[in-house]
């Protein structure tokens, strides 16, 4: 897959969510990554394509969601982009603060970010898009695994 | 898998026997129904046995909480039975781990309840 680029567009609904995380669950695996990696990579891009679902889009049937991958010579490269209002940094709260240990949400940026090596949010008034960046190792580009 | 959930009564303690996923959508709704649904009929000790659960999302990490607040607020206990690695992990890099009680065998766990 290396240098090679491909999206979806998604309607804004659960189903979304789904099938977001299955494809990258079987790119993460076409790509080397280990088990443990795979189901990080697929977690995180489920969590970012439940914000774009929920909190972007908020369902609207109008709406919708932009899946990207892409494999640079060193990284996996996923790529969600949502059409709603852009995502309001200051309001991602802190879930391993104590005062939020309890809460019932807000832990989904903060997974995200615990799964990939390194994420990019950018809110802009026609959407969010959100980077997930995770560094390929031990490959070549064709795939295979390196000789050490 | 969506979540499938079984209860059984053992000493008084409600095991609530969980398989498959916990996510945003169906999986969590289940969860939510279950306790709900034993806290209405008074069985406040609540023992949620997720060693077949092998994968949870952030909402399915709220749900857990929700549970154990909900479960706490009526003057009941909700702990943990069995976690898989996937799931203890998750607990763990959330701060939940020490949140929750959480057991690894069952006989034991039942007897922890007052």
């Amino acid at each position: 897959m290396a240098g090679d680029r491909f999206s979806y567009n998604l309607d804004s609904t659960l189903e979304t969510v789904d099938k977001a995380e299955q494809t990258a669950s079987r790119i993460a695996s076409e790509n080397g990554f280990d088990e443990d990696e795979v189901m990080q990579i697929a977690m995180a891009v489920r969590e970012a394509a439940v914000n774009a679902v929920l909190h972007g889009n908020a369902y609207d049937p109008g709406k919708k969601v932009e899946l990207e991958f892409e494999r640079t010579s060193s990284d996996l490269v996923i790529t969600i982009r949502d059409q709603g209002k852009g995502m309001d940094m200051a309001r991602i709260p802190d879930p391993l603060a104590p005062e939020n240990l309890l809460k019932t949400s807000g832990r989904g940026i903060f997974l995200i970010r615990s799964f990939m090596d390194d994420v990019k949010i950018h809110p802009s008034s026609t959407g969010t898009e959100i980077k997930l960046i995770k560094h390929v190792h031990g490959m070549t580009e064709g795939g295979k695994e390196a000789s050490q | 898998m969506n979540l499938k959930v079984s209860t059984r009564q053992v000493d008084g303690v409600s095991i609530v026997d969980c398989s498959g996923r916990i996510t945003l959508g169906e999986g969590s709704v289940v969860l939510r129904d279950t306790v709900k649904d034993l806290l209405s009929k008074g069985q406040k000790k609540i023992l949620l046995n997720l060693g077949d659960v092998n994968y949870i999302d952030s909402s399915g990490i709220g749900e857990l909480v929700s549970a154990y607040t909900t479960a706490k607020n009526q003057g009941g206990e909700l702990k943990l039975l069995k976690l898989t690695k996937k799931v203890h992990d998750l607990l763990q890099i959330t701060k939940l781990y020490t949140v929750f009680e959480v057991k690894d065998d069952e006989a034991a766990a039942v007897k922890s309840f007052r």
